[in-house]
């Protein structure tokens, strides 16, 4: 148990997890926006290409893909913390 | 942004006379402000990691390859790369597909592969240290002044960029955007260091690519695809491909035009501005181990290669899709005084639904804002250690100089405002003093590479080749029809980037010169004081890491170096 003291994950800190967070919401509200809230006359815009839901799911399997990566291989601070 | 000379034009000479405004919506606004929310956060998560003035500066030489390696091609991913790369993509077409895989490619994987192990391996804190170590204090104070005084200036235009998209969306006049862009920045980075710089630049980058990859999805469908592009663009299909480049250069003959390519950006202005900024080498120098850090710029090559896809293909379409751009282009039409520079932002307010507006929005905040971070960062570094501590206050704990850096920021942040405020008045002065500041970098890497693989190089040497190879390409630029505006002659028949390309190659060439004749004639230095500075000095165990031949294909950078080279060729024959 020795081990704790010395090596601890980077926990929330680790940046893939801010990117996850970040990229997911957007994905999220981008899904949810473009489900409900895209009126027909944007939808003609880009051709009947519904911009914001696809956009939103490419969003929300990136913020997995991340979330995933930081969960299998979390980084690991050798040293003693500074307190 | 690849030196001044470079983009020379493209920088501040922004939005004209146009009035349009992106129409963003409730949503579009609850997107950036949660960006924001993460950017501040991030700022104060990485304070309570900062303990010392090495975890301020060079964040405890502590981070992952694939961090520092996105840090280092986002620091560069600022303002003037994405609207002056999507400019010169509507102007000018694949052309511009040079400034990435010829300007920027091959430099950062010669710094990985041949220079980093002499920046890690010594232990300089920063690239001028390094020229104080190998050519002492005439060579460094002529380095660190030009440098520092160059990041003011650019993190100005950052700044004033940052602005005129806040001015833009929000509709608050420029004063306000520019007072409550700079907050923002400075909070983050007094707050966490550079740690906190490096992180939100990661983050950045994928918001960048978050904002800029859909949009070029959006518009290949709106053309038709690639094949709509082929079809469609204008004036016609020598836009399509990056060879000869006469139009970008402005040399008629295709030979020199594309020797000036070769020579001028790929050699001479991208070598001397990837290997010597310290810009881009502080985010190596913050790896964990000197094969991080060779990886650094290796790994950052690789996304490097396909920004292009996202910035220059955009702006083409925009030429085509965009009505005032189209006009603009084909030089009949209302152009409703849009300039190339604003071909992005139309191209958003043309074909992205709210929603996606406010991601997109939120991309070219975080980039302009990475610029200017990584400006004021670098910045901050370069006064406190190489300035202040050396010429300064000498001697004293590590606390003062913590402190120091903490108080440059706050001063070279009002100095960017002050700055941007200038640049809003004068567009095109600025274009010429960024024109200027590029020239200082055009020497620097024939006088690095000298004196890392030429002992007898002297210290007279160091700073006299630099002094005079900026004075060469000066003189060029005077000559030259329209470098430096005005104060240009015309004597001989360059203009726009040849003029540059010429400029920085006649530095090149001078600098060599100069500095070879000078080292003959005054006394070289002891060699036991060029240890870890000099090649042939150097034990060729301690540039290279000792588990190095155990690691993996994929974290040798010699390896990744080579497997970057061949994609980066292929990808010039594709779009040859």
């Amino acid at each position: 148990m020795s081990e704790e003291t010395t090596r601890r994950t980077a926990g929330a800190f680790d940046i893939r997890y801010v990117i996850a967070g970040l990229i997911g919401v957007y994905g999220v509200i981008l899904v949810v926006y473009g489900l409900f809230a895209t009126e027909d006359a944007e939808l003609a815009r880009a051709d009947g290409f519904n911009v914001n839901l696809w956009c939103g799911i490419g969003m929300v399997v990136v913020a997995a893909a991340f979330a995933a990566w930081a969960r299998l291989r979390p980084v690991v601070i050798t040293q003693e913390p500074a307190e | 942004m690849l030196g001044g000379a470079v983009t020379h034009g493209l920088a501040v000479a922004e939005s004209g006379d146009s009035t349009f405004r992106l129409d963003a919506q409730a949503v579009d606004y609850l997107i950036v402000g949660l960006y924001f929310a993460v950017v501040i956060g991030i700022g104060l998560l990485a304070r309570r990691q900062v303990s010392s003035s090495i975890d301020f500066f060079l964040s405890g030489r502590s981070l992952p390859a694939w961090v520092t390696g996105l840090a280092f091609i986002s620091a560069n991913l600022g303002a003037v790369e994405i609207m002056g790369m999507s400019a010169n993509g509507a102007q000018f077409g694949a052309a511009t597909f040079h400034y990435f895989w010829i300007g920027a490619v091959p430099a950062m994987l010669f710094l990985g592969v041949v220079m980093m192990p002499f920046y890690y391996g010594s232990g300089v804190r920063s690239v001028p240290e390094f020229m104080r170590r190998r050519f002492g204090t005439g060579a460094h104070l002529v380095n660190a002044l030009s440098f520092a005084i160059a990041q003011l200036l650019i993190a100005g235009i950052n700044l004033y960029l940052l602005a005129t998209i806040v001015e833009r969306l929000l509709g608050w006049p420029l004063w306000v955007s520019l007072i409550a862009a700079a907050a923002v920045v400075l909070s983050y980075i007094t707050l966490g260091g550079l740690s906190a710089a490096i992180y939100n630049e990661v983050l950045q980058f994928f918001v960048i690519v978050a904002a800029l990859l859909p949009l070029t999805i959006v518009a290949l469908h709106k053309v038709g695809g690639w094949q709509g592009v082929v079809d469609k663009v204008q004036p016609g299909p020598e836009q399509l491909s990056s060879w000869p480049g006469t139009d970008l250069t402005g040399i008629d003959d295709p030979v020199l035009s594309v020797i000036g390519i070769v020579l001028g950006l790929g050699f001479v202005l991208s070598f001397g501005y990837w290997t010597t900024n310290f810009v881009e080498v502080q985010r190596a120098m913050a790896s964990n181990s000197l094969s991080s850090a060779r990886r650094a710029p290796i790994i950052g090559a690789f996304p490097k290669m396909f920004i292009p896809f996202v910035v220059i293909v955009p702006g083409m379409i925009a030429a085509i899709v965009v009505p005032e751009i189209a006009s603009l282009k084909s030089g009949s039409g209302d152009t409703g005084g849009a300039t190339y520079n604003d071909a992005l932002l139309l191209l958003m307010r043309d074909l992205l639904p709210n929603g996606m507006l406010g991601v997109a929005i939120a991309g070219l905040l975080a980039s302009f804002m990475a610029g200017m971070a990584a400006n004021v960062s670098a910045f901050n570094t370069v006064f406190s250690y190489d300035l202040w501590e050396q010429y300064v206050r000498k001697d004293r704990p590590d606390g003062y100089y913590l402190r120091v850096g903490r108080l440059a920021t706050v001063g070279a942040t009002l100095i960017a405002i002050g700055t941007a405020f200038f640049a809003s008045n004068y567009d095109n002065l600025m274009d010429y003093l960024q024109t200027l500041f590029g020239f200082f970098n055009a020497p620097l890497f024939a006088t690095f590479i000298l004196g890392m693989f030429w002992k007898r190089m002297t210290a007279t040497a160091g700073w006299v080749g630099l002094v005079s190879g900026t004075a060469a390409a000066v003189v060029v630029a005077i000559l030259s029809e329209d470098a430096l505006g005005d104060v240009s002659t015309g004597v001989i028949g360059l203009s726009g980037q040849g003029a540059s390309f010429v400029a920085a190659g006649a530095a090149f060439v001078v600098d060599v010169l100069v500095s070879v004749v000078v080292s003959l004639m005054t006394r070289p230095r002891v060699e036991a004081e060029l240890t870890g500075l000099v090649y042939s000095l150097t034990p060729k165990e301690s540039l290279v890491d000792p588990d190095e031949a155990s690691l993996p294909w994929y974290q040798s950078p010699v390896k990744l170096a080579g497997i970057g080279l061949v994609l980066v060729v292929v990808l010039n024959v594709l779009f040859a």
